[in-house]
């Protein structure tokens, strides 16, 4: 048993249910992951799509042996939305918090605090942790020395790194994929389901740079941190986060395992993710309190 | 939920300017002191702890409040810095704090209970659930609403929480969820949650090429302008970008809010205190602007319909395009 644990985050965009449905039968089945995040966090219009494929969904995975966190809406609105994150955050399962609504119904269980949630210092991880956080991923644009400071701070919980995939960047409460169809959110017509690893935007002058879902933005680079194992030990930093693709996420998950099993070094865990049907280039600025476009590792 | 007067807050960038909002009919200013604590961590803006103190005493003799922001996060092994801050407000007299992060409202809560909390917008506390959340833990007195609710979703809201609301009424305008977004960091390692700043001006450069002046943030291009087209500056949201075939102001238009024309509106909804963005802002503007939505506002108060208030306000654009933002559904 490796020292740390991988995590396979929320699927942020808009997946067809047959597409969830296949994704994670395989998650299942061939991937070397502890624990997968189910569940829409970036918009509740999605949730009618995706809802009734989730009891299958997660039974398949537990049926596996892996841990099941049910993920909550980043920015929830209406009515329905928050009444969605009460009755997830009733559960028995882990439940992930990304926004304080859920912080009143979840007090007192036990919670993952995801990346959509501020925690940026070791006196409000402390504050989560006595009302029952037992995992914290901080936001992305923290650095691993800064996560690392947290972590050593506050050894009840687990910290979590967001390791691979686009960055999630901000939130709107515009749809950016309504906007460029001329269409507001309200009657949206769900053109992100066209985009399921968001839509590339490029600058005047085709620079590669972010990317949309919906009301969400991403980078349009992708995260590929691969620390040495001992890197993330030695700061008390016991998980690492991967945030799903259309790419073969089985191999992104063998390549990871690999690498905090000491079995690939990280260039050559970088050089394996580099080989595969990524939506953009492999950077890891934030990690070492760079600008988040850079790529600091070569590959 | 108020039936009172509404509460005009204005930005007070430097002594000067919160005399002028002060003289020009605030009744509240908003300030920071002039480090990473606040969200306009600019330089040559902001406050220390005896020009505060100062500004606390001028600002109550003339019968306004001082609201203190300390409302980055604070940064991990050096907390300190941010209950300091908080510290110095609370000595100086001032009426509230607008803090975000958890471990300055526990602080506050915790060591100044003499001293109102308003919730900072950079919290993004958006729905009941959130707001009475921090007013159970912090006992916040006010929040300042997300940039993300219609006048009918802040109606309802005032109707569920028993603290009060302020909401943003005019000036620069952030198109993503404040306090969540990360967008500056990512081009320049500079954020509003990190350091206080977003796009920063360091960040920034003014290319003239064959094909016009592109305007970018750490390389990367956010706007390009016709020899002779008055250039903008590159805030990352505010750029043209290609996306889906297009080329668009994807994320907004360069605009800026003017939702003098809902005053009316936020007051049926229920809203408490009406904020002006812009402490980076001069003595003169604020002083034009503050005149100008305290009139506003008093005729609001006196029954008086839209188009005096469209009169009152008419020549408050400096010739950019306004937006009542979120306020309107349709801006979604």
């Amino acid at each position: 048993m490796s020292a740390i644990a991988l995590t396979l985050g929320p699927v942020f965009f808009h997946w067809s249910p047959d597409r969830l449905s296949d994704f994670y039968r395989r998650i299942a089945d061939e991937a070397p992951i502890d624990r997968v995040h189910v569940g829409e966090v970036v918009c509740g219009k999605r949730m009618p799509f995706s809802d009734p494929v989730w009891p299958e969904i997660i039974e398949r995975l537990e049926r596996a042996g892996k841990e099941v966190v049910l993920s909550t809406l980043a920015a929830p609105a209406t009515v329905r939305e928050r009444r969605s994150i009460e009755d997830l955050c009733g559960d028995e399962r882990l439940v992930e918090i990304n926004d304080v609504t859920a912080l009143p119904s979840r007090s007192g269980k036990p919670f993952v605090t995801g990346p959509f949630l501020n925690v940026y210092n070791e006196a409000s991880a402390r504050f989560l942790i006595q009302r029952g956080a037992t995992t914290i991923c901080p936001p992305v644009e923290l650095s691993l020395a800064a996560v690392g400071a947290m972590a050593g701070a506050c050894r009840e919980a687990e910290f979590e790194i967001f390791a691979f995939g686009r960055l999630p960047l901000a939130l709107s409460g515009r749809c950016y994929h309504a906007r460029i169809h001329g269409l507001h959110k309200d009657s949206c017509q769900f053109t992100c389901e066209k985009d399921p690893d968001g839509l590339a935007v490029d600058t005047l002058d085709d620079q590669q740079f972010l990317a949309i879902n919906g009301v969400q933005t991403l980078s349009n680079q992708v995260q590929a941190f691969c620390p040495a194992p001992a890197d993330l030990t030695s700061r008390g930093v016991r998980r690492i986060r991967l945030s799903p693709h259309t790419c073969d996420m089985i191999e992104v998950s063998r390549t990871y395992r690999a690498l905090v099993d000491e079995a690939e070094d990280p260039k050559a865990a970088r050089f394996i993710l580099s080989c595969l049907d990524l939506p953009g280039t492999l950077v890891d600025g934030y990690a070492h309190a760079k600008p988040g476009w850079q790529a600091t590792a070569s590959i | 939920m108020t039936s009172g007067r509404m509460e005009l807050v204005c930005p007070a960038g430097t002594p000067a300017t919160l005399r002028a909002a002060v003289q020009a009919g605030a009744d509240a200013v908003y300030c920071g002191f002039r480090d990473e604590t606040n969200a306009r961590n600019f330089p040559g803006l902001n406050f220390s702890g005896e020009e505060l103190a100062e500004g606390v005493r001028f600002a109550h003799d003339h019968g306004s409040k001082v609201l203190v922001a300390i409302n980055t996060f604070a940064r991990v092994n050096d907390v300190g810095l941010w209950k300091k801050a908080a510290d110095t407000a609370a000595e100086c007299g001032a009426n509230a704090i607008i803090a975000a992060d958890i471990a300055v409202l526990d602080h506050v809560a915790k060591n100044h209970k003499q001293i109102r909390l308003h919730l900072s917008v950079q919290a993004a506390a958006a729905t009941p659930e959130a707001i009475r959340f921090y007013a159970d833990s912090f006992g916040i007195r006010r929040v300042v609403l997300p940039r993300v609710l219609s006048v009918q979703e802040i109606a309802a809201l005032n109707r569920a929480i028993d603290v009060e609301t302020e909401a943003f009424v005019f000036g620069g305008l952030c198109v993503m969820i404040e306090g969540r977004c990360y967008l500056s960091s990512y081009a320049t390692g500079k954020s509003p949650n990190l350091n206080g700043v977003c796009s920063p001006p360091e960040m920034v450069s003014y290319d003239d090429e064959p094909n016009g002046t592109a305007a970018r943030l750490s390389g990367f291009t956010i706007d390009r302008y016709e020899p002779g087209e008055p250039v903008g500056y590159p805030t990352l949201c505010k750029g043209k970008f290609k996306a889906g075939g297009k080329t668009s102001y994807l994320f907004e238009d360069p605009v800026t809010l003017n939702a003098g024309g809902m005053i009316a509106g936020l007051k049926a909804a229920g809203v408490t205190a009406l904020k002006i963005e812009g402490r980076q802002r001069g003595k003169g503007y604020v002083t034009e602007v503050v005149r100008a939505f305290r009139k506003a506002v008093d005729a609001v108060e006196q029954g008086g319909d839209a188009i005096e208030i469209d009169r009152i306000l008419a020549g408050q654009s400096e010739g950019s395009r306004q937006t009542a933002g979120a306020y309107s559904k349709k801006w979604r």
